[in-house]
């Protein structure tokens, strides 16, 4: 190993230039991170977070892309190292943890293996050895068992392991920094916050440098020391995460931060020294929401008069997602008797025959009623899009029953896949129009181009191709096409957890928007419990297949009652890092009471 | 691996289901559709007695679920025939007698499949040796000058029929340089040296055709698992080219090269006629052709069974070397 110099910064990256073919994907970035530390790396889609950390390893060597500047990893020079010293860099010095778990790890060889061959690559030694510190390392990350474990494949472990095993594969040559790209995007919010708070134990314990590159400031905040924002290549901001997230000094910052879903309906506006004064939803929460636990009959009207004053200056810069204009009204509409658009009556739904069956769904009851949206949220598993579908008439229920006063129509949660690259997107829009018997090309064109306005996109791209709008636009366009048959109610499943946050405060607006305008029902799946509670007025928590507690939103999340809800909301990330620290402490505590 | 071993059964029960369908679509075909089978077993210048009484002896007057019924027991429990004189038994597996030679179907085919097989594993060894190693290395050395040559090459070798590879061969290392002696097919069992020396030619031949195509096949499935997430991890872990080619990018390259080998390997007993023709190799696919042309039905349709049992059982094969190598597919 080279040594590095006492006091010589672990990281040390100078003008960092990336440019894929035309395209400049890092734009003259510099930033330094000292043994130990942890720094966080944020920005939306495209703006070069994720070809930085790559640069770190010499990644893009041999790939066309071009990198210019000096980065410094551990005394390594990356750019002028030759091959040998950069494979002595990678896993040895520096470890990179990656954001999908299943496909980073080989499905051909078993986990132990893996490590052990990595292990032996950098120290050498017998296989025996490797595949001691192969259990060693699986051990201290949390993985029960890990001598049996290790003999597993990639695809017999759940998402949350997989990650374990893969920052595992990270820890066994003793690396002093660990790069983490995405780390938690592809798990649920519970297994998410275990990763993190892993992640936290070993910089304590082992006194690793960290580098964590994310789109989810909440996790940032949750795990990191200084924070950088960066953007279309290039730095935005920088500093202590604190004060960063707390009083953001520039405009890009600021709107997105104010995009990003809360979970609170009144956030206390988080300045320096006016730490937590109100804690989380789940202790303090509900202290503050007392009043509105009293009076669940006009949701809306109340959070339409409370959202005031500190909210409304942060949603100035970027339409925010948190208030749906006018939805109090329509609120107090359905209260006081509102038509029921959907009900559904002990549905349930079953996979697999003999023993390989299992309840998908497992008698669940609900109602939507018009100009209502009921959001269903839940993690990975918990059938809620089995629900979305068997809602919409996709699945048919094994048992139980589904009643629609009109037609339901289903917005997709993947923009990109969800519609036929090889037709216009304005064929697919009209795509309702034909099945409903409409034959006329002219009266077809007229239609679609009022639809395509109507969400906000250009009438006369018509003839547009899917691949020419970007992801938000694509989901405006399934949003149109859903539109078209003019449905009573809209089942949306996961529609914005594919976009950027800015992006989906604009998509959950416009649905705020159809819905005021066209008394529209939704129902709005998805595992973000903050954009769900930003746009739903009733919620209803899955798990395992049945709906383990619903009601009024501010009451489910101000004052949750199942044990589950609580541990769910336990778990979604802080925006606030003194306060991540103090629910880390309390989950920490948690774990230690269900273990003893 | 409980698992596995009902996956196994599952996979040989679905095999056995479709060789029955097999013997029915194949039995309906020859026995069924053409005119009167008597007529043509008996000869042009029988007379219409002659033709009654091989009528008769054929049981084709017996209806046709009985006809299949005789022949399908015939497969797994033997059956008798009367020679005229007396009874011939024709013992499990019986597909019946030439009309020919009344020579029994299973014994010319037996006779003939140690040459085709011969003819076919060692042109699958080299083709598997050739193709995945030149489809490997193009990958590797993607957008060099080596890779752009075997591009070219194995376009070629795709686009060449096996005769004209064949009979270059025979020319140049034959004729003109005088390297090997002329292909002729000695059995293994007469003459191990023989045998090697007078198949070399034709299963260069035959692999070269195939190797090409999967000298592409491998390229582009390597090109598919280089570029997956597992390859990046190890790459970022500081594993060398070598170790990530070899270890992590071939083993989910090659499976569907072995499964599709194994179904083309097992293809090849009833069509390699071209090169068995060509090197005067006396094998089924030659069998199969000559008893067409002299319309022996039991022949035709025995050679037509034996392909199709070795079709399956490369598939079978197959499905099973695929869920060795990748044990998720067990689970799906």
């Amino acid at each position: 190993m080279t040594p590095v110099p006492a006091g010589a910064p672990l990281v040390e990256v100078t003008g960092l230039h990336i440019s894929f073919g035309d395209v400049r994907a890092v734009d003259g970035l510099s930033f330094t991170l000292q043994p130990g530390a942890a720094l966080g790396v944020v920005g939306e889609s495209g703006s070069g977070k994720s070809a930085s950390a790559y640069a770190l390893l010499g990644l893009h060597r041999g790939t066309g892309a071009r990198v210019s500047g000096t980065i410094r990893v551990a005394g390594i020079d990356v750019n002028a190292a030759s091959d040998a010293e950069l494979r002595s860099l990678r896993g040895g010095l520096a470890a990179m943890v990656f954001q999908d778990p299943l496909s980073s790890l080989d499905p051909y060889y078993t986990i132990g293996d893996q490590i052990a061959e990595v292990y032996r690559v950098h120290k050498g030694g017998s296989r025996r050895a490797a595949r001691a510190r192969a259990i060693t390392v699986l051990d201290r990350v949390g993985i029960p068992d890990a001598a049996r474990k290790s003999r597993s494949r990639p695809h017999e472990f759940s998402g949350g392991m997989r990650q374990r095993a893969l920052i595992a594969m990270a820890l066994a040559c003793e690396p002093r920094l660990l790069i983490a790209d995405e780390p938690t995007t592809a798990l649920d919010v519970t297994v998410q916050a275990q990763i993190l708070d892993l992640l936290h134990d070993l910089r304590r314990d082992e006194g690793l440098g960290l580098l964590l590159v994310t789109h989810d400031v909440g996790v940032a905040a949750e795990s990191v020391d200084e924070v950088l924002v960066m953007r279309a290549g290039r730095e935005v901001e920088r500093g202590p995460v604190g004060p960063v997230l707390a009083s953001p000094r520039e405009p890009y910052t600021k709107a997105l931060l104010s995009a990003v879903p809360r979970l609170s309906p009144a956030l206390p506006s988080v300045t320096p020294g006016a730490l937590p004064r109100t804690p989380f939803a789940p202790e303090g929460g509900s202290s503050s929401n007392a009043g509105r636990a009293e009076d669940p009959a006009h949701p809306g009207a109340d959070r339409g008069a409370g959202n005031g004053a500190t909210s409304h200056a942060r949603s100035a810069a970027v339409p925010s997602p948190r208030r749906l204009p006018g939805r109090g009204g329509v609120g107090e509409a359905s209260a006081a008797g509102g038509d029921v658009v959907i009900e559904a009556v002990g549905l349930s739904k079953s996979f697999g025959r003999g023993r390989a069956a299992f309840d998908a769904v497992d008698g669940v009851d609900l109602h939507v009623r018009r100009g209502e949206t009921l959001g269903i949220v839940g993690e990975s598993g918990s059938g809620k899009t089995t629900l979305g579908r068997m809602l919409v008439g996709l699945l048919e229920p094994s048992a139980g029953h589904v009643t629609r006063s009109g037609d339901v129509q289903m917005v997709f949660q993947d923009p990109v896949s969800s519609l036929n690259p090889r037709r216009s997107i304005g064929e697919s829009v009209a795509d309702p129009l034909r099945a409903a018997g409409e034959r006329d090309d002219t009266r077809i064109r007229a239609r679609v181009a009022e639809l395509l306005a109507r969400v906000g996109l250009d009438p006369d791209r018509y003839d547009g191709y899917p691949h020419e709008f970007s992801g938000g636009q694509r989901q405006r366009v399934g949003i149109a096409r859903a539109l078209a048959a003019e449905p009573k109610l809209i089942v949306c499943d996961e529609p914005v957890s594919a976009l950027d946050v800015t992006t989906q405060a604009q998509v959950t607006a416009l649905l705020a928007e159809l819905q005021r305008e066209l008394g529209l029902a939704l129902v709005f799946v998805a595992h973000d419990l903050a954009v769900v509670r930003q746009v739903s007025d009733r919620v209803a928590v899955m798990r395992r297949g049945r709906i383990v507690e619903e009601g009024e939103v501010d009451v489910v999340y101000g004052a949750p009652k199942d044990p589950y809800t609580r541990q769910l909301l336990a778990a979604v990330p802080s925006l606030d890092p003194a306060l991540a620290a103090v629910r880390r402490a309390a989950r920490r505590e948690e774990a230690h009471v269900a273990a003893a | 691996m409980n698992g596995f071993t009902g996956f196994l059964l599952r996979r040989i029960a679905g095999a056995v289901l479709v060789l029955l369908a097999l013997s029915v679509v194949v039995y309906a075909v020859f026995y069924v559709a053409p005119g009167n089978v008597a007529q043509i077993v008996c000869g042009e210048r029988c007379s219409p007695q002659q033709v009654a009484l091989v009528h008769d002896k054929l049981g084709l007057g017996d209806p046709l679920y009985l006809q299949y019924g005789h022949f399908i027991q015939g497969i797994f429990a033997g059956r008798d025939f009367s020679s005229g004189t007396g009874v011939v038994h024709c013992s499990a597996p019986c597909l019946g007698q030439s009309y020919r030679t009344d020579e029994q179907v299973t014994d010319l085919i037996f006779g003939k499949l140690p040459v085709t097989g011969s003819l076919v594993i060692g042109a699958f060894a080299l083709w598997l040796l050739i193709g995945v190693g030149t489809g490997v290395l193009s990958a590797w050395k993607r957008g060099g000058v080596v890779e752009r040559l075997l591009t070219w090459l194995t376009l070629a070798g795709t686009s060449t029929p096996v005769f004209v590879i064949g009979l270059l061969l025979i020319i140049v290392l034959c004729s003109t340089l005088q390297w090997l002696p002329f292909p002729q097919y000695v059995p293994f069992t007469d003459n191990p040296e023989q045998w090697f020396w007078g198949l070399l030619l034709p299963w260069f031949s035959l692999a070269l055709i195939e190797s090409a195509k999967y000298a592409r096949l491998t390229r582009s499935s390597m090109l598919e698992t280089l570029a997956e997430d597992h390859v990046r991890t190890f790459r970022a872990y500081g594993l060398t080219e070598r170790a990530i080619v070899g270890r992590h990018a071939l083993r989910g390259a090659v499976a569907p090269v072995i499964a599709l080998s194994a179904l083309d390997a097992g293809t090849m007993f009833g069509s390699a006629v071209l090169t068995e023709t060509l090197f005067g190799i006396p094998g089924i696919g030659r069998q199969l052709v000559e008893s067409v042309r002299t319309v022996d039905l039991p022949v035709v349709v025995g050679v037509v069974l034996t392909t199709g049992f070795f079709v399956v059982l490369a598939n079978a094969v197959a499905d099973v070397l695929y869920a060795t190598a990748d044990r998720r597919v067990v689970l799906s």
